[in-house]
């Protein structure tokens, strides 16, 4: 028994990151009803900026954030406003194909301005450990993805539930003619609400950066981690998001253990797949 | 000088023309309604007026103010709010946050926990359910909760989409107290109605529509039934 203990710690504690990955694409999901193929790359485009400002000023790479995550809530809005919110009333193909491009612009000019290299975010929470009761160690850095997980999602919740913004982006989601009614004006909302999803990016993006290495196309990558979180936990679901997150660490890591390394990825999408046909709506997803 | 003013307005669906050279004044402090029958054009004249939809000629005053064109969020700004047929309650919002975000415009902003107060003062029963969901309460409270919020953008002058359409008629009776009470609060209001009896009950003046156009108006006690009929129904 006492040998599943660490991959189910472990398992959640990747979760929790996992959570923050998925938590852009399930917010404009949500709110637009569109999917974001670019967030993956968004985030490995925050990645990239945190190395840029952890060698030029020296900072630690979560410092770095104080920069980055403004940088890219601009980036988010300006995207929205020039270019998304051109196509929101046409369905869902031109923002797909929007985003498809945008992704493919990203990978490409990360790989013309620091070449196709393995990258990371050098840190010594990488080399700490934490005992977990005498039993196993925990990389600390998982401990520090865990706990920023929970609180971007906390905040998000908060910001949702106690401001104008927050109460605006709902009101437009359910029903965009009733929100210009009340002052609103939904192009404008939904920029902000793509710029809180890229500050999510950035948030992410610097804590696998730190974690994990990273290449101009990793974005890939993760955007397939973040479409698996959002549909086990449910489009559109904040706590569902984080759930979707546990679940999908936990199965990984799970599978890692019992079938062997090759088998960590694998395992993870065949819990997916199960989800998918038994709860296609996602755990905690609505409708 | 009235405070909304629609000269000539002409209206389209696409190239189907719903309103043609619609004329209409209201003025400050009184309550106009606005008959006529599904289709005669009543949700195209308030979409004009709120600026969902664009009026391809003619021009729309608001306090001196040209609005056509304007963007809708800016109108509610002015101080025109609408509370829309069919309610439309948010639905992922407490009934809390539906009267909050009635408050969403800047002037509005500063004293929406005052504005919110008086309210819920205004109608208790809101009170009681303040943190379910908006869309989890009955029709007649709904109905209230859609009034409460266009409210709380502390409007000069407020619009009613068909306010009693699937309500029980003691609901609809207690609607009319309050759209009364705001009325004497200094609000100019706009009545659209399908009941005509209710609605000119309470009206300083009266528009009806036929098939986009302006059939009948005047002081509700000088119409006659039979009038009214004829430019309800064309018959």
């Amino acid at each position: 028994m006492i040998e599943y203990l660490e991959p189910l710690i472990n398992g959640i504690l990747l979760g929790g990151l996992y959570g923050v990955v998925g938590i852009g694409l399930s917010m404009v999901f949500g709110i637009m009803r569109q999917v974001n193929l670019a967030h993956g790359d968004l985030m490995i485009l925050s990645s990239y900026f945190s190395l840029l400002f952890l060698q030029v000023l020296g900072l630690h790479p979560l410092v770095t954030l104080i920069l980055v995550a403004p940088l890219m809530f601009f980036i988010g809005y300006l995207i929205q406003l020039f270019l998304f919110n051109r196509v929101m009333q046409r369905g869902m193909e031109p923002f797909l194909m929007i985003s498809f491009g945008l992704s493919i612009i990203i990978q490409n000019a990360l790989l013309l301005v620091f070449t196709p290299d393995a990258r990371s975010l050098e840190t010594t929470l990488v080399i700490k450990s934490v005992d977990a009761f005498g039993l196993f160690n925990i990389p600390l850095i998982y401990l520090v993805n865990f706990a920023a997980g929970a609180l971007v999602l906390g905040a998000l919740q908060q910001f949702m539930k106690r401001t104008y913004m927050g109460w605006a982006i709902n009101a437009a989601a359910d029903n965009e003619t009733a929100a210009k009614l009340m002052g609103i004006n939904p192009k404008k909302v939904y920029a902000y609400a793509m710029g809180i999803a890229a500050v999510t990016a950035a948030i992410s993006g610097v804590l696998v950066g730190m974690t994990f290495t990273f290449y101009p196309h990793s974005g890939t990558q993760y955007l397939i981690i973040a479409f698996g979180v959002v549909i086990i936990g449910g489009l559109g679901s904040l706590p569902g998001t984080f759930l979707g997150g546990l679940v999908l660490g936990v199965s990984q890591l799970f599978g890692g253990r019992i079938l062997g390394p090759g088998f960590q990825l694998l395992s993870g999408y065949i819990i997916l797949l199960i989800i998918l046909t038994v709860r296609p709506q996602g755990i905690l997803g609505g409708r | 000088m009235p405070v909304l003013e629609l000269k000539e307005v002409d209206a389209y669906y696409g190239e189907l023309q719903a309103l043609f050279k619609v004329n209409l004044e209201v003025h400050r402090g009184r309550i106009v309604s606005v008959l006529g029958a599904n289709g005669a054009g009543k949700s195209t004249l308030l979409k004009s007026i709120c600026g969902l939809l664009e009026s391809r000629s003619g021009s729309i005053f608001f306090d001196g103010k040209r609005i056509d064109g304007l963007s809708p969020h800016l109108i509610v700004d002015l101080g025109l709010s609408l509370v829309p047929e069919g309610r439309k309650i948010f639905s992922s919002l407490t009934v809390r946050e539906n009267l909050m975000i009635g408050s969403y415009t800047p002037k509005a902003r500063k004293d929406s926990l005052e504005t919110l107060k008086n309210i819920l003062e205004f109608f208790p029963s809101l009170r009681a359910r303040i943190s379910q969901k908006g869309t989890d309460l009955s029709g007649g409270e709904q109905q209230m909760l859609a009034i409460g919020r266009a409210l709380m953008s502390r409007p000069r002058f407020i619009i009613f989409d068909e306010i009693s359409l699937g309500l029980s008629p003691l609901v609809v009776k207690e609607l009319y107290k309050a759209v009364k009470k705001i009325n004497q609060e200094g609000m100019s209001v706009v009545l659209v109605e399908q009941d005509v009896k209710r609605s000119l009950k309470v009206a300083d003046f009266a528009y009806i529509l036929q098939e986009g156009k302006v059939t009948l108006k005047g002081n509700p006690r000088y119409l006659t039934e039979e009038t009214v009929r004829k430019a309800y129904f064309g018959i």
